[in-house]
């Protein structure tokens, strides 16, 4: 709790020197600030969304006429894994890598706002299309279903705005080094950098689809597109943005986590590695989104599970990094049984209650990760609720509370206010029902995909069939569990709001962790991203080129669009 | 760069683990024949419905309790209708799209496979259970999704 009594607590309305309290220069935090507040708003947008799709398919609600459960679901999905993401991602590492590297350079911050006004003007276009119900397509619009043409400049709108945050962020980093020769950049940039470099991988593969093959072929000027290109762009893409949400959520686990409990970076060197085996091995695990897609050969989906399975070792030494940062603090603080340092984590702190809640979640949500990209164990599972299942323990549980969790920090950090006694509290609070309605909701996805039920359906009853009637229960359930988890939404809400406009004035860290000791500071080559990013194109050339080319050799009839609705 | 001793240690048997579950995958895959259904074969989506293996398809026995069928996911049904077959019978499906992709997945089976425009796809799959199978469409494919399913009685 030190972070609530450490600092004098300055009187509300007392004039204060904005840029002393931020700690940041003021230009850094405002435009952090400008990427949180979307990420706010999408997530109560998307949660209302995602709230309703669980009445629906459960039974107790009807939808009026003007709006369909598939609308709401596109919302859902956009809204929370693709504009949440992004601002929130990009708002946190700018502002601590701003902290780290003593401020942005200003060309950065040039890029930045370019990048947030296209990423909401893209927002906004893409959402009213959704709404507007021109847009029933969901967030992976596998062609050829057709939304109209401006749904997609919208998305690819977002898609230029992260590009050019890329590249605001590779300005910064850059311009430190050559300020700073012979000198590892801080933990921290260097895990800012590294999402950035995914960002880029992720963005070209889901540029060239959209702009390339989409936005013609939705305006008419080329009458047909390859479904089976689309897939595999867009799965590059989005496996892609998966580890871009937990690349940016683990930042928080290696960097401030030890901090927090008084302690220090396990290891800075096997934190970077665990880093760049991220950036290299990543983008392949895309291909098991196709384990059961017609045309690829089954010597190929092999190839490609191991490349899929490559990213368990940074997720191996991300456990053990995380435990032995924990036991090194409570050996630090005295204690000398074998899982004392357990209890003397501080619990109470509403920073790392969430960290480590999210940090639990990660141990079910890996796992069905493992089951899900097993080849011949994905076809009783592709597609069923199941996934779903996967996909909210893993964003919605591990990201979600990581992302909150540095909320906790990152809002008063920005806005020169404190964490009060009530809101930790509140914090705590909201940690636990979000963990709960995950846990019921997310349990009960998983059960019911197991017995066949299908994802993204709006009604499951099948006309009464009896394979269908034993998952009206589990819908309940997940009905229960939405409900529990937008009341989690409504305090999150009312949390934030205090922390940026109400919570007294005072001064709030950005935590960052110190080394345990410099030996284990990594060799300077880690910094050289040349070497990363020939390896990571590797990694996708040994994985895409076959496929691609195959695809684009002009064997496969191509798909007429089919306007959804 | 200093790994510490246990780590090594956390590292090799999870890597070990790894190594393993990946051998038990590539011979259920290469020796076993239990594979993901991977058939690659292309058709023009807008000549399904007319061409020789989809047109006026129905169940044909093709040997011991053996039978084939081929047929079209579409929006928002799968044609031909639903099926009637004995206990104990194997049923090779082909199945392709004419208009958008598809899931085709039998409940109570590991019969799951994607219908993608312009590819054919392939499953089979012995019904050694009597009852009454749903099959049902698990990619979303439109307004309709919800209606898309079939039977499969088994006698």
């Amino acid at each position: 709790m030190t972070h609530i009594t450490e600092a004098p607590i300055r009187h509300k309305g007392t004039a204060v020197n904005e840029d002393a309290v931020a700690g940041i220069p003021r230009q850094d935090y405002r435009l952090s600030l400008a990427n949180l507040s979307i990420a706010f708003i999408a997530l109560l947008v998307g949660g209302i969304a995602g709230l309703l799709q669980g009445f629906v398919r459960s039974g107790f609600l009807e939808l009026p006429s003007w709006i369909s459960y598939y609308a709401l679901l596109t919302a859902h999905g956009v809204l929370l894994v693709l504009v949440l993401s992004s601002f929130f991602s990009i708002g946190y590492l700018y502002a601590g890598t701003s902290r780290v590297l003593g401020g942005l350079a200003s060309k950065t911050i040039a890029f930045g706002w370019t990048g947030f006004g296209l990423m909401t003007v893209g927002t906004v276009i893409a959402a009213f299309f959704i709404l507007a119900g021109d847009a029933n397509v969901l967030y992976t619009f596998y062609t050829p279903m057709q939304a109209h043409p401006w749904f997609y400049i919208g998305l690819a709108l977002i898609v230029v705005g992260i590009l050019l945050n890329c590249i605001g962020m590779f300005i910064t980093y850059q311009s430190w080094r050559k300020r700073n020769p012979g000198q590892l950049t801080p933990l921290f940039a260097f895990f800012s950098n590294a999402v950035f470099v995914l960002w880029v991988f992720a963005s070209l593969f889901i540029a060239v689809f959209v702009v390339g093959f989409v936005i013609p072929w939705a305006f008419g000027w080329v009458p047909t597109i390859d479904p089976m290109m689309g897939r595999t762009l867009f799965w590059a893409f989005g496996h892609t943005l998966v580890n871009i949400w937990m690349l940016t959520s683990i930042s928080a686990w290696y960097v401030s986590m030890p901090k927090i409990i008084g302690g220090k970076v396990f290891s800075d060197s096997l934190a970077r590695v665990a880093v760049v085996i991220l950036v290299v091995a990543n983008v392949p695990g895309g291909f098991h989104h196709q384990i059961l897609d017609p045309g690829l050969s089954v010597e190929l989906k092999f190839l490609h599970v191991i490349q899929t399975f490559m990213i368990i070792f940074p997720s191996l030494m991300t456990a053990f990094a995380m435990l032995a940062t924990m036991e090194r603090a409570g050996r630090a603080k005295g204690v000398t049984s074998l899982l004392g340092w357990w209890k003397v984590l501080p619990w109470s702190d509403a920073r790392f209650f969430a960290l480590i809640v999210a940090m639990f979640a990660f141990i079910p949500a890996g796992l069905g990760g493992i089951i899900n990209a097993s080849n011949q164990i994905n076809q009783v599972v592709h597609n069923s609720i199941w996934v779903t299942g996967h996909l909210h323990l893993t964003v919605g549980t591990t990201v979600m509370l990581t992302f909150f969790g540095i909320s906790y920090w990152l809002i008063p950090y920005l806005t020169g206010r404190k964490m009060t006694r009530t809101l930790n509290r509140l914090g705590i609070i909201q940690t636990i029902v979000w963990a709960s309605g995950m846990l019921i909701m997310s349990g009960a996805m998983h059960a019911n995909g197991l017995l066949g039920s299908p994802r993204r359906t709006a009604d499951t009853t099948y006309n009464g069939h009896s394979a269908a009637s034993e998952w009206a229960t589990y819908e309940m359930f997940m009905a229960m569990g939405g409900v529990i988890l937008f009341i989690g939404i409504v305090l999150l809400i009312y949390i934030w709001a205090q922390l940026a406009f109400f919570a007294p004035k005072g001064d709030t860290d950005f935590p960052i962790g110190e080394d345990y000791r410099p030996a284990d500071a990594s060799p300077l080559f880690m910094d050289r991203w040349a070497i990363w990013v020939a390896l990571g194109t590797l990694s996708i050339a040994i994985a895409y080129v076959i496929p691609l080319l195959d695809f684009a050799s002009g064997h496969t009839p191509g798909s007429p669009p089919f306007l959804m609705p | 760069m200093h790994i510490h001793r246990y780590e090594k240690l956390w590292l090799i048997i999870g890597s070990l683990i790894l190594f393993i579950f990946l051998g038990i995958l590539a011979v259920q895959t290469f020796f076993l024949e239990m594979g993901p259904p991977s058939h690659a074969e292309t058709i023009d989506p807008e000549e399904v419905r007319e061409s020789e293996i989809f047109a006026d398809a129905e169940l044909q026995q093709i040997g011991d309790n053996e039978y084939e069928i081929a047929m079209i996911a579409e929006m928002f049904a799968f044609q031909p209708g639903d099926l009637e077959i004995p206990a104990g019978a194997t049923v090779h499906f082909t199945l392709a799209s004419p208009d958008v992709t598809h899931g085709f997945k039998i409940t109570d089976t590991n019969v799951n496979v994607m219908v993608v425009p312009g590819h054919i796809s392939k499953v089979s799959h012995t019904f050694n259970e009597p009852g009454e199978y749903l099959i049902l469409c698990n990619e979303y494919c439109g307004l309709g999704h919800e209606y898309m399913a079939n039977t499969i009685t088994v006698n």
